[in-house]
Order: structure tokens, then C-alpha cells, then sequence
């Protein structure tokens, strides 16, 4: 089932959530909304599912205009945050209860229910709980009863609200595979809120990055993290370094580089921030021609398959920050206080006037 | 370090005021609550057992006795559906002058009960704003049942509403929106989670509310015509007895108050201890 969602808008009172809203989800996409808290990625989550309505704009569900529809008509499976299992009904019946609230002529009988329901928790790999109160679980084990509590009804659209925001990091990246498993043998569409930009690169066909009620950049996690649209998104996703120059010229003149501008800052003049990742530079001993900064080694974090190393610019006292292998590491034989030249294997530049606060 | 002191010396306060604190609690019930209920029971039975029993069944107390179960049955089902219904609308939707309403809400504890009765006398009574009306149309408020029921409702208002208010905050809505996606139609979901979860709640504001309904006195006096056997509630009827000089009788019909009084507690007790059980699991 694919989702449609044309330019929606949503305010709180003063406060603009969302803000001309275009995004579309195809069918069978596993699709992650990204951004810091208050960037309004839980709204349009709850926009989509018909449990918040848009001050303007429409859903539309599988071609089909849902945006007036109500919530409990749209047939999705919503995850909440904070799970809502029903505190009063036991494992078993938290799962049936979107079974036992159809109408009369739509609801298969007292045994198709419970039998429905068992197998739905043993999908979710809690057999032999099916008689506990929501209380006597676990945090993971309450994720997947709210999780088989949402799939009794057999959505086409699967809605999760940080599922896995409450959770040990352990039983986290363990429900996160399962999750994707689950995902791709049901054929669902899903779509899932969060702020942890590991899980939405780890779990997502596409990512959403969100910030201020506005999407930032759409793309497949490779994209977003590879060639990040706005200073934004660069900082959202992973360790960034920002250098300040200017563009003049079709020149970007960043510290001691020189490299052509951006096509886009071509006829501007302004000034300019390059990012770049830590694992772009290249730390080298000798100045080899190329664009080059001069730096000293401040610090070395030695421990694992990568090395990082923190730097301090020689020329405006900035810190860098930089990351190479181990071989490399060795081959440079780095002790903190040496001079070196690094070098950005890839920079982007973009014209300093843009607000890239997170 | 030659001797180990208990932890908790530094943490509470010395024994002797802990003792003194404690004895002087004690004391107070004991003077307050304990002997007048005891006193109550004892002039109930100053007489014997028989005399007891004709008093009760005197024509006037038995009248007394259904007038004010009476009462009490038609009060307390209004507020608890107006409680909830108050508690609903706070908790689950924003509207203006909503903090209006839950400020008023309160405004029958906040009056003296004679000034709520007095209101309906105002409204309703021979010379109030619909006396003349309701005249033309023989219609009896004042000075008879509906008066006496309006009275009670609107001194016992605030005990549902108030009992339901926290319960329901904490609660939020995440259960109830979870039931609608899920499919159910807005009454499924006040049935089937709404409700299950402020049960007992709900059951200890009725009863409190139902206390409340039976023992009340100052407002449903001004609106009562204390004809006796006629339209005097159980408070009123002893007042009548007591200012007769009857006093067994008087002692006796107050001992069947404070009994529900206490049947009330015991019952009030139950389901905290109830609620209690199902917290801690």
C-alpha cells in the first residue's frame, strides 16, 4: 500500500509542527522519519494514522483519499511510543482486541480469535505468555505484544513511533533485525519515527530527514549520509568537520584551500562552510601539493579497528577531527604534538547565510 | 566506633516526639471519632433492644429510612454519570473556559450547604425566579422530593469528578487512541478500556458520593418540608426526634446512619486494598 502525503501543514496553537509536507511512500517500503525532537516527525506519523488531522493538505492511502477518513477506518497498525497495551486485559487479549471490536458480521468466532492471536504471538516469539498482565513483562517483551497487538488486524500500513526509544541497547539492535525480518515477509509498507540516526541508517530502505516541520532530504541511507542536501542534514548524520571561508569568484577560499565552488555558489559572494567528514582527510607528514591544512595532533582515541585522531588547525585554532585505520596509524607513527598535513579527500561547500542549528 | 547505632537515628525524629506525636493523634480519634460513635450506639440501646427496634420502626423512621435511600438512588446515578462526564470532558479535550469549569466544579465544597440549598429555593421556590410557573403548572420542586434530589446532586457533585480528574490525567489517552486505530467505534472503547481502567476509581467516588447523598443535612433541610413521614431524610427525622425529646429514637436512627457510615468505610477500605493488590503486581 502506498502513501501519499501532498502538502500538509499542522500548527499547535503558536506553534508551526509541520509545514508544507510532501512525501510519498511506495508499497512494501520499510521508510524512516529522522530528526531531532520537535521537528515534528511524530506529528506527521500521527497525521498519517488519523490520530492528529492536518490543518492542510491529504493522505492518500493506496490511491485512495483517507484525509477526512477516521482513525479506526483507516485499517493501520500503529506502534506508540510508550506501547498503550491495554493494562487491564491480559497478553492474549490485548492482541485479539482489534479482532473482538469488528462488527459482528466481519468477526470470526471466540476460537478463530484465540487461535489467531496465538499464532500471532508466536510470530512474535512470545509463546507460553499469553496469559500475563502487560505489567509482568518486559520492556522488549511489551514492544512485541504492542507489535502483534497492531498486525492482529492485518494492516497494510505497519506505524511505529520510536519503537525501540525505551530500550536497552542490546535488546535494541536485536529487535531492530527482527523488525526488518518481520517487515519484509509480511509485504508491509512501514513507516517508523525516530532520532537515532544508526537505527534509521541501519533499518530504513529510505530516510526521511526532518527538521522544523520540514523534510530536509529524502533518500536511501547511502544518500543521505553520503551526499547530504543541507548543512543540516550533514550535522544530523555522524561526526561532521566545519571549516569557514568564503566564495568568491567561482573559488571557495576555505583557510589555506582553494578549491572550486559548488555549481550552485558559482555566481555568489558570500561567505562559506565546508564539511567534511572525519574519515575524509587524509593525515600525511610531508605537504604533497594538493590542497593541504597544517595542523598539530592534539589527542589520540586509539582503540578499535578505527583511529581517531583530534587535531588542532594550525591557522585558526580549530579543532578537527579525524579518523584513519590502524594500518595507516602505524605506517604515520602519530604521537600527539606532531605537525601534520591533512588533507579533505572531499568537500562540501555551502554558503555560510543558511541556518544549519540543529 | 564501639557501639553501631540504628541507621534510621539520623533520619527520623527522636522517640519522644514520635511518641508524643502519635499519642496525641490517638488521643484526638479517640475523643473526636471513637466515643461519640460509641455514645451514639449506647443511648441507641439506653432503652434495650426492643425499644430500639419500635423506633426504628416507628412509622416516621421507616419513612425516613426510604426517602432517604430513595434520594441517594437518584443522586448518585446522576453524578456519576455528570462526574464523568465533567472528568472526560477536562482530561480528554481542550475547549475554552476549561479551567473555568474545574474551578467550578469545586464550588459545592467551597459553599456552606445552606446556601446550596437556599439556591433552590431562590430558583424554584413560591416567590424564586420559576415559582410562579411551576405554580401554573403544578409542578412541585421545592419543599418536596425533586427539590431534595436537586439539593443532594449539587452538594455531592464534585465527589465523582474529583475522585476521576488525577486517575484519568494519568492515565492519558495512548490506551484509548490505541483501541481506535485498532478499530473499535468510541463507545467499544469506552467500554471495553475507558472504563475498565478508572473502575475502581469510579466505585470509591460513588461511594464517598453516596455517603455523602445519605448524611447530607444543611441544604437538604432549607429545601424539605420537614413534614415528618412525609419528606424528612434520615438527619432530619433525628433532628425532629432529638428537639421531641425523643431521644431513643433519635439515637436509634442515627446508629442506622452511622452505620452506613461505617459500612461505607469498610467498603472504601476494601478497594484501596484491592487497588493496592493490583499496584504493586
Amino acid at each position: 500500500m502506498s502513501i501519499e502525503v501532498s502538502h500538509i501543514s499542522k500548527s499547535f496553537g503558536g506553534f508551526q509542527a509541520l509545514n508544507d509536507i510532501n512525501l510519498k511512500v511506495e508499497s512494501g517500503e520499510l521508510v524512516a522519519l529522522l530528526g531531532p525532537s520537535g521537528c515534528g516527525k511524530t506529528t506527521l506519523l500521527r497525521i498519517i494514522a488519523g490520530l492528529e488531522a492536518a490543518d492542510e493538505g491529504s493522505v492518500v492511502v493506496e490511491g485512495k483519499d483517507a484525509t477526512n477518513q477516521a482513525a479506526r477506518e483507516r485499517g493501520v497498525g500503529f506502534v506508540f511510543q510508550h506501547y498503550a497495551l491495554f493494562r487491564h486485559l491480559s497478553v492474549l487479549e490485548n492482541v485479539a482486541f482489534g479482532l473482538r471490536v469488528r462488527p459482528r458480521s466481519l468477526r470470526p468466532s471466540n476460537a478463530e480469535i484465540k487461535t489467531k492471536a496465538l499464532e500471532l504471538l508466536r510470530l512474535v516469539q512470545l509463546e507460553g505468555l499469553e496469559k500475563r498482565s502487560p505489567s509482568e513483562l518486559s520492556g522488549g517483551q511489551r514492544q512485541r505484544v504492542a507489535l502483534a497487538r497492531a498486525l492482529a488486524v492485518e494492516p497494510n500500513v505497519l506505524l511505529l513511533d520510536e519503537p525501540f526509544g525505551a530500550l536497552d541497547a542490546q535488546v535494541r539492535i536485536e529487535l531492530r533485525r527482527w523488525l526488518r525480518r518481520l517487515h519484509d515477509d509480511l509485504h508491509m509498507t512501514s513507516v517508523f519515527v525516530t532520532h537515532d540516526q544508526e537505527e534509521a541508517l541501519e533499518l530504513a530502505d529510505r530516510v526521511v530527514v526532518m527538521n522544523k516541520g520540514q523534510i530536509e532530504q529524502i533518500g536511501t541511507p547511502q544518500e543521505v549520509y553520503e551526499r547530504p542536501a543541507s548543512p543540516f542534514v550533514y550535522h544530523f548524520l555522524g561526526s561532521v568537520n566545519l571549516f569557514h571561508g568564503r566564495v568568491h569568484n567561482g573559488r571557495a577560499t576555505i583557510g589555506s584551500l582553494d578549491i572550486a565552488a559548488p555549481d550552485d555558489l558559482i555566481n555568489t559572494e558570500s561567505k562559506a562552510v565546508g564539511f567534511v567528514r572525519p574519515h575524509e582527510l587524509e593525515i600525511s607528514r610531508s605537504p604533497n601539493g594538493k590542497a593541504t591544512l597544517q595542523a598539530r595532533v592534539s589527542h589520540i582515541h586509539a582503540v578499535g579497528a578505527t583511529i581517531r585522531v583530534e587535531l588542532v588547525d594550525a591557522s585558526t585554532r580549530e579543532f578537527i577531527s579525524a579518523e584513519l585505520t590502524r594500518s595507516r596509524y602505524q605506517e604515520l607513527a602519530l604521537v600527539v604534538g606532531d605537525q601534520v598535513y591533512v588533507t579533505p579527500s572531499n568537500i562540501r561547500v555551502f554558503a555560510a547565510d543558511l541556518d544549519f542549528s540543529i | 566506633m564501639s557501639t553501631v547505632r540504628p541507621i534510621t537515628a539520623s533520619t527520623t525524629e527522636p522517640a519522644w516526639v514520635r511518641r508524643l506525636l502519635i499519642a496525641a493523634v490517638l488521643l484526638l480519634v479517640m475523643v473526636m471519632l471513637i466515643l461519640p460513635l460509641c455514645a451514639v450506639f449506647q443511648q441507641a440501646f439506653e432503652n434495650g433492644a426492643a425499644a430500639y427496634w419500635a423506633a426504628i420502626r416507628d412509622d416516621d423512621s421507616v419513612a425516613a429510612i426510604k426517602l432517604t435511600l430513595l434520594i441517594a438512588a437518584i443522586a448518585v446515578p446522576l453524578n456519576l454519570v455528570f462526574g464523568v462526564a465533567a472528568a472526560w470532558a477536562i482530561t480528554k479535550f481542550d475547549f475554552p473556559l476549561k479551567n473555568l469549569l474545574s474551578t467550578l466544579i469545586d464550588l459545592p465544597f467551597a459553599v456552606s450547604p445552606v446556601i446550596s440549598g437556599l439556591i433552590f429555593v431562590l430558583l424554584f421556590g413560591r416567590r424564586g425566579y420559576f415559582g410562579p410557573w411551576l405554580e401554573n403548572h403544578n409542578i412541585a420542586i421545592v419543599f418536596a422530593l425533586p427539590g431534595m434530589v436537586l439539593a443532594t446532586v449539587f452538594v455531592t457533585f464534585p465527589f465523582v469528578a474529583r475522585e476521576l480528574i488525577p486517575v484519568m490525567q494519568s492515565l492519558g489517552r495512548d490506551e484509548e487512541q490505541a483501541a481506535i486505530v485498532l478499530g473499535a467505534t468510541g463507545w467499544q472503547t469506552f467500554w471495553r478500556i475507558s472504563l475498565p481502567n478508572i473502575r475502581w476509581g469510579l466505585l470509591y467516588a460513588v461511594i464517598l458520593c453516596n455517603a455523602r447523598a445519605m448524611g447530607e443535612f444543611g441544604a437538604v433541610s432549607v429545601v424539605s418540608g420537614h413534614v415528618a413521614g412525609l419528606n424528612n431524610t434520615i438527619p432530619l427525622q433525628v433532628e425532629l426526634f432529638y428537639d421531641d425529646y425523643n431521644f431513643s429514637g433519635a439515637f436509634a436512627l442515627a446508629s442506622v446512619l452511622a452505620m452506613l457510615g461505617v459500612v461505607t468505610l469498610i467498603l472504601k477500605k476494601l478497594i484501596e486494598w484491592r487497588t493496592g493488590i493490583r499496584a504493586d503486581a
